[in-house]
């Protein structure tokens, strides 16, 4: 039956985190964007709401029941709805857990899991995007090679999430004896692996990224995720593409809000600017587009939850939020006017954020 | 609760029966039917009146069970109706949105007694939908020369005749669906909004409903169009037209305590929450005819639309596509919640608009498009892109301008009132 109604748990899960966004991260998130850090007693709080171990089935140790991609576009909303770059970064290490629990083996699981039910996040992270104007997910450049029951890897990395110091990370890369997508699971501190200077961002800049290389990096085949089925990887590559645009709502729905109130606030020839049509209008449309994308964001989580193949669903989804996304940011910085270019107005930063999404591949995950 | 997206079973399989009468009976005739302008479409007509009658009939017939004092069977759970109904629009929309619009059926007219009728007036005016060999319709008369999106300024008046206890109506409507199917060929009604104090502003505006064959009601002429050609749009004039007092919707009472009540235009708002959503479920299902020929076109040229491919990699067209099919969605799924909030008892009045507002952007540009992309072709009257181009643009207009529900959506999102927010 159709419905738009969340669970009673979503719901409670939804309010934790709607009062740690408004209570925790909005006040900091302004200097942690001009210093380029986010606090480690945010990300703490944070990681004790338990999101992530809420995604990881009890049968494997964590407390959900399974890894719903509904609960969990629901999570990142908020999430980001509070600042972009938090929740990337808090969940970064959902980058390889949530790949662990839908296509790990069981022996990849019992020695990995366990590390995303610590009291503390790990340092683990995934490698997906390349660089370049001509990357493609599907058709990474980065290689194994199958060399005497190992893989070598060879190929470079961009925007990847807390390389530095990283104890493991995902890399997907063309397994060229079989012609497709695998993911493997390579040390931090393996030979070939560089880590290069962090990235300097336009926008989410309390995340820092980096470059990757991988020259010559041998892996066990038992580092392969998923063993010799590898990973079903159009399934997580739509499981980010959700995680993506539900916090492209996120971000959306925090630019409408923050111009709806500046909007009836701020007078102009005698009158709040909101009883202009012209602002009025702007707004409207926004409000459109926020609830569109979020329910073209629920229906692909929804199939997903399914057991359907989204794959669909999920790229016009995310498609459709990178759009929008900066259609409403852009929206907002203009409701403020020459205020709205000013970094102490929030705005400004959700515009740099939200640009960010077009070029964001592979970067969160549910 | 949780989100869902499943139709509800009983939808999922009556669906491929209007499927296949969309594909099998107004397909084949959506050509000849346009260019034949007013050309009544009676194999669709004749097809639907038994299914429409029967259903109306238990419906009705449940009313009146109910209005006898008999206990009505609590439902559990929410309803289906609203989102049957979009579903059902839709489809009948992807074969015809002309032929859909003479769908036999109370439609607005049987929406507003639903909203604010009697159970007397209920079975007085709508057991003929529900019962006969000939079709019957129904019609909402709002739009006057003079008012259009401003419905505050119509001018029909009604003014009470103490002697006889009638309603004498004056005035001229115009843009009226289905005036001639309701009035000159069947035994129909319309339901004709008029003000009984024009002072009173939206407070005096009330409805009425007129009967086919009441002296003084006539059907003056029916527009040629852009496009929904099948249908009828009619301007009707009533002069000096007499109809009983029991044919008033809702109190006769004009209430302003506060200078600003809107009693009787709120009944004619409650009509719009519940046919806004099929108004854009309407422009749904015709930007889905487009898509899919645009879509089956460019497969026989060996043109596929890519699901996983980065920007760099698509042509134009695809992305052109690709855009046609977000588009479309995300009105869909807007239009599906606006329904679904109805089914579920709540107010959707917001989201209605959102739909609406939506749709009729949306899939004008699609259907614009999509003649765009297939050149020649889509601007050939040989082919069908062409027609659906023309129907497509009324969503955007009927029921509330594009504008006028985007002003409805900001008044709500700001809280603001039609005062505060013109």
């Amino acid at each position: 039956m159709i419905s738009f109604t969340p669970t009673d748990e979503q719901t409670m899960l939804i309010d934790t985190i709607r009062r740690y966004s408004a209570n925790d991260v909005r006040p900091v998130a302004h200097e942690a964007d001009e210093c380029g850090d986010l606090p480690d007693v945010l990300l703490r709080t944070g990681w004790e709401i338990g999101i992530l171990p809420g995604s990881i089935p009890e049968s494997m140790g964590g407390f959900g029941e399974e890894a719903s991609a509904v609960t969990g576009v629901l999570a990142y909303e908020e999430l980001a709805y509070g600042d972009l770059a938090l929740a990337l970064r808090l969940m970064s290490p959902a980058l390889a857990a949530i790949p662990l629990v839908l296509d790990g083996t069981d022996e990849q699981r019992d020695h990995l899991l366990p590390l995303f039910l610590d009291e503390t996040p790990p340092r683990v992270t995934a490698a997906i995007v390349e660089p370049g104007m001509f990357f493609s997910p599907g058709r990474p450049r980065t290689t194994a090679a199958r060399q005497n029951g190992h893989y070598v890897l060879n190929g470079a990395k961009a925007a990847v999430p807390l390389a530095e110091g990283a104890e493991w990370l995902l890399v997907y890369a063309w397994n060229d004896g079989e012609n497709r997508v695998d993911a493997f699971i390579v040390q931090g501190d393996a030979e070939g692996v560089q880590v290069g200077a962090r990235d300097k961002l336009m926008g989410v800049r309390a995340l820092p990224t980096y470059p990757v290389t991988l020259n010559g990096v041998c892996v066990g085949a038992d580092c392969r995720l998923g063993g010799e089925a590898g990973i079903q990887f159009s399934r997580l590559m739509a499981r980010s593409q959700v995680a993506l645009a539900a916090m492209a709502v996120g971000v959306m729905r925090a630019a409408l809000d923050y111009a709806i109130d500046y909007a009836k606030e701020r007078e102009q020839f005698g009158a709040a600017i909101a009883t202009k049509q012209a602002i009025a209008f702007m707004l409207a449309e926004c409000a459109i587009e926020v609830d569109a994308t979020r329910l073209m964001v629920w229906e692909a989580a929804w199939k997903l939850d399914q057991g359907q193949d989204a794959s669909k669903e999920a790229y016009l989804a995310k498609r459709y939020a990178d759009k929008a996304a900066l259609m409403v940011a852009d929206s907002a910085v203009q409701t403020l006017g020459g205020h709205g270019y000013i970094r102490e107005h929030p705005v400004e930063r959700w515009l740099r954020n939200a640009r960010g999404f077009a070029s964001f591949d592979g970067l969160a995950m549910v | 609760m949780t989100i869902s997206f499943e139709l509800p079973e009983r939808i999922a399989q009556e669906l491929p029966m209007i499927e296949a009468v969309a594909e099998n009976i107004m397909r084949p005739e959506s050509r000849a039917l346009d260019e034949r302008e007013h050309e009544r479409p009676n194999t669709f007509i004749n097809m639907m009146w038994p299914v429409v009658r029967d259903q109306q009939k238990r419906a009705l017939d449940k009313l009146a069970a109910r209005a006898e004092g008999g206990e009505a069977q609590k439902r559990s759970g929410p309803g289906i109706n609203n989102l049957r109904m979009t579903l059902t629009v839709e489809m009948l929309s992807w074969g015809d949105v002309g032929q859909y619009l003479c769908l036999p059926m109370s439609l607005l007219a049987g929406a507003a007694i639903e909203a604010v009728g009697t159970p007397e007036q209920k079975e007085r005016f709508l057991r003929r939908f529900a019962e006969g060999d000939d079709p019957v319709w129904g019609a909402m008369a709002m739009t006057e020369p003079g008012a259009g999106s401003d419905t505050s300024a119509i001018r029909t008046t009604a003014t009470l005749d103490p002697g006889t206890n009638e309603w004498v109506l004056n005035g001229e409507k115009i843009f009226c669906t289905n005036g001639k199917l309701a009035l000159d060929e069947s035994n129909g009604i319309v339901v004709v909004w008029a003000t009984v104090d024009r002072s009173a502003g939206r407070a005096g505006m009330k409805p009425f409903v007129v009967e086919a064959g009441t002296p003084g009601v006539t059907v003056e002429k029916v527009e040629i169009k852009h496009g929904i050609r099948a249908s009828d749009t009619a301007s009707i004039v009533l002069k000096d037209a007499r109809i009983p007092y029991d044919n008033i919707l809702g109190s006769a009472e004009v209430v302003r305590p506060d200078k600003r009540s809107t009693q009787g235009f709120k009944g004619a708002m409650a009509t719009f929450d519940a046919s806004r959503p099929l108004i854009a479920a309407s422009a749904i299902g015709v930007g889905r005819a487009a898509l899919e020929f645009v879509k089956a076109e460019l497969a026989e040229a060996g043109i596929e639309i890519p699901y996983n491919t980065p920007y760099h990699e698509l042509s134009a067209i695809q992305a052109d596509v690709l855009e046609m099919e977000m588009q479309l969605k995300a009105a869909w799924l807007l239009t599906l919640r606006a329904a679904s909030l109805l089914d579920h008892g709540e107010r959707n009045s917001l989201e209605a608009s959102m739909a609406k507002t939506k749709a009729g952007k949306a899939v004008t540009w699609i259907t614009q498009k999509a003649v765009e992309i297939l050149g020649p072709m889509g601007y050939s009257r040989e082919w069908l892109v062409e027609k659906w181009m023309r129907d497509a643009k009324i969503n955007d207009i009927y029921e509330g301008t594009g504008q006028i529900n985007t002003l409805i959506v900001a008044r709500r999102i700001l809280g603001y009132s039609s005062k505060e927010l013109r």
